[in-house]
């Protein structure tokens, strides 16, 4: 059976224009123009007779071109008479004249790639003001806070003290403890084929005082306490806390930020001293039950071999880590929206802040040390 | 009397979105003000720009006096001695009430700190609760609290933030009329925002009220009601519906409730066309009456019964009604106008 393809055929009658609609309409077929329909009106038209006599099965496309139909006669002041037209089309037809057309929102037209960048770097353009404004604020603060004038609560210090460094312990041990004994294994395999085992006791002790300890430390110390800070400042913001202290002239890098960064700063060195020690155990357990070493001939070979200045490079560059997880910790907090969500997303920013801002840091700090030769 | 705040002209803006602009007002020491209008009108944005956490692009902004804000000064919020009372309470949950009442006064010797804690929380009314800590408290006592911890350092303006809109309507009634009292007696000005109309009626002196980022009318509660300025203050405050209607002289309008007079004269052309307020209480039951309306509607509220009628016409009007006058919705009843005060604004020509 043939199908007849959604169509009308039309023609003038006096000053009326007769428009029958022939076969089935389906929307599959797509919708006629109607507007090609007007451009065969001859002039003088003020009257439309739109016949449905031998219409066939019909879909929204029918009532889709009729309401084109419709408007267009209404607008140009024409009658339009239905004929034969099934009561539904009529009802639908209706429905769709008696609410006006829903006003879609301007679509903006997509962003060229050059716009994206544009946005792209303003954005970022944004971040970085706001963040050497806050190294600014922060400088300041550290000033009002070494004359004795900053104000913040002893308790508050004490706790923060105790959150970052003690209560952090575990964890550093864990982490500590494993990665010298992977960098003892790592080295362990190769140094094994020389006969040379004997080294794992420098490379282990090394590494962790020049190195993996101190950054170690600072990352677990950006994914535990940074995020923390991050949180608790954020929700700060939410319950409106920050704008609280503000009305009562209590300036929240004082009261907040100071004592967060002299809690890390304090703890981390410390804590990264204790890492060493931990790593180099790792190192020591693997040489002993893997190697033929001792452990007079372990601690020996690391008293040898790794001196002063590389533990000291460790521990300037765990102050330097400490200010950096501080800072993003306590920057995207306080630049945090308020609503649960935004909390959510700067926990998560100040963490990669700290993350990235730790190895730029690192990187720095060694290509210094190879230039000045120590 | 010198204003304690002047705000003139000005402008606050989100990026390129202005939400506030040209608004100006001034309060007279010792006045409550309440900044009313509709969710999204600007109102916090004007009081966090008088906080000083909101920078202004255009006017100033003195309190006491004193250039806070314009476009190019922006004290910081901790210098403009201004106590503020927040939507969340905002104490500090690790610190008793006590410690938070004594937090803005840092700069006072440990006696005096002492007996002026004591002295707020008797004002507030928690004398015995010094020593719990926030989360122990009821929002109630939080909010009082928060404004006693407002209060402490001696503002000289106090400014709430829909103070009480998570507490219940009955506490919302109490504490509103007690923060009044409180505020009165130590007559220190304050500036609420809020979008409930009780509350603004029952704490405020006056009320500004705001749309789209403007001040539609600066007046008292009582005028509000009675006057209003604009359609749209008309619609805000208080109930009613608008019906269509001509005017026929300068005091009796021709409407499909018949003709009504009211004591309010128009001095408008007899024929033009109006819109008529009808207040819930202009339309009263009446048996005998011709005029005869559809229960479309009804909200039982104890005393009286709140229906909404369909006239002839198919426009709606509200009515209230003593409770004992009980029908049932689709019911016609009669019904007359009873108005005495008749407010009415000409009706703008459609835009074609």
């Amino acid at each position: 059976m043939t199908k007849t393809i959604s169509q009308f055929s039309c023609h003038a009658n006096g000053r009326q224009f007769q428009i029958d609609l022939l076969g089935s309409w389906d929307k599959e077929n797509g919708v006629p123009q109607a507007l090609s329909v007007f451009a065969k009106i001859p002039a003088g038209t003020n009257k439309l007779l739109v016949s449905g006599e031998q219409l066939g099965a019909w879909d929204s496309s029918l009532v889709s071109f009729l309401l084109q139909i419709h408007l267009e006669a209404e607008r140009r002041h024409w009658q339009v008479e239905y004929q034969r037209v099934p009561q539904g089309v009529g009802q639908l037809l209706q429905l769709a004249l008696a609410v006006p057309e829903s006003r879609v929102p301007h679509q903006e037209p997509p962003h060229t790639f050059a716009e994206n960048l544009g946005f792209q770097s303003i954005v970022i353009w944004r971040v970085v003001n706001d963040f050497i404004s806050f190294i600014g604020e922060l400088t300041a603060a550290s000033g009002r806070f070494w004359r004795g004038q900053a104000r913040y609560r002893k308790v508050d210090f004490w706790w923060l003290v105790q959150d970052a460094g003690p209560h952090s312990l575990p964890i550093v041990t864990l982490i500590s403890l494993l990665i010298g004994m992977i960098l003892a294994f790592v080295g362990a395999v190769q140094l094994e084929r020389f006969g040379a085992s004997i080294f794992v006791a420098n490379l282990v002790g090394l590494a962790m005082a020049r190195e993996m300890s101190s950054m170690m430390t600072a990352i677990i110390m950006a994914g535990r306490t940074g995020a923390a800070y991050a949180a608790q400042l954020g929700s700060m913001q939410v319950n409106e806390e920050i704008d609280g202290l503000k009305t009562m002239g209590v300036s929240p890098m004082e009261f907040l930020v100071i004592p967060r960064m002299l809690a890390l700063v304090l703890m981390m060195p410390l804590l990264t001293i204790y890492a060493n020690l931990m790593g180099m155990l790792g190192g020591a357990i693997v040489s002993i039950t893997m190697l033929d070493v001792s452990w007079s001939q372990f601690v020996g070979q690391l008293v040898g071999s790794v001196s002063l200045k590389h533990f000291v490079i460790g521990l300037v560059k765990s102050v330097l880590f400490a200010v950096v997880v501080a800072m993003s910790g306590c920057f995207t907090g306080l630049r945090s929206a308020r609503s649960a969500t935004a909390v959510g997303q700067a926990t998560t920013s100040a963490v990669v802040l700290g993350i990235v801002l730790i190895i730029v840091t690192d990187s720095l700090v060694t290509i210094a040390t190879t230039i000045l030769d120590i | 009397m010198h204003p304690i705040v002047e705000v003139k002209n000005i402008g606050c803006a989100y990026g390129q979105k202005s939400v506030v602009s040209n608004l100006s007002f001034n309060l007279p020491p010792g006045d409550i003000s309440c900044l009313l209008g509709p969710s999204g009108c600007g109102k916090s944005t004007l009081l966090r720009a008088i906080a000083g956490f909101h920078p202004v692009t255009a006017g100033e902004i003195r309190v006491a006096g004193h250039l806070i804000s314009s476009a190019s000064v922006n004290t910081p919020p901790e210098s403009r001695k201004i106590g503020m009372v927040f939507q969340d309470y905002a104490l500090f949950p690790h610190m008793t009430v006590s410690q938070n009442v004594g937090f803005g006064l840092h700069k006072t010797g440990t006696t005096l700190k002492q007996k002026k804690i004591s002295t707020l929380l008797d004002l507030v009314n928690l004398g015995d609760l010094a020593h719990r800590y926030p989360h122990e408290l009821s929002g109630g006592q939080q909010q009082r609290v928060a404004l006693a911890r407002a209060l402490a350092p001696e503002p000289s303006l106090i400014l709430l933030d829909e103070p009480f809109s998570n507490l219940d309507t009955e506490l919302r009634k109490r504490l509103s009329l007690d923060i009044r009292d409180i505020l009165k007696s130590q007559n220190i000005s304050a500036i609420l925002v809020t979008h409930d109309q009780n509350e603004a009626f029952a704490m405020c002196d006056q009320i500004g009220v705001i749309d789209n980022g403007a001040i539609q009318q600066w007046d008292s509660p009582y005028n509000l009601y009675h006057e209003p300025a604009n359609r749209f203050v008309a619609s805000f405050i208080g109930q009613g519906a608008f019906i269509h209607g001509k005017a026929v002289n300068h005091e009796t309008f021709e409407t499909e409730l018949g003709k009504i007079t009211g004591n309010r004269a128009y001095n408008w052309k007899p024929g033009a066309k109006v819109e008529i307020l009808m207040r819930p209480d202009d339309i009263v039951f009446s048996a005998s009456s011709e005029l005869k309306a559809q229960v479309t509607q009804k909200t039982f509220s104890g005393t009286s019964t709140r229906y909404r009628l369909k006239l002839a016409s198919g426009t709606e009007v509200e009515a209230l009604f003593p409770s004992h006058q009980d029908f049932i919705v689709g019911e016609m009843i009669g019904i007359k106008v009873d108005a005495e005060h008749l407010i009415a604004f000409l009706l703008a020509e459609p835009v074609v």
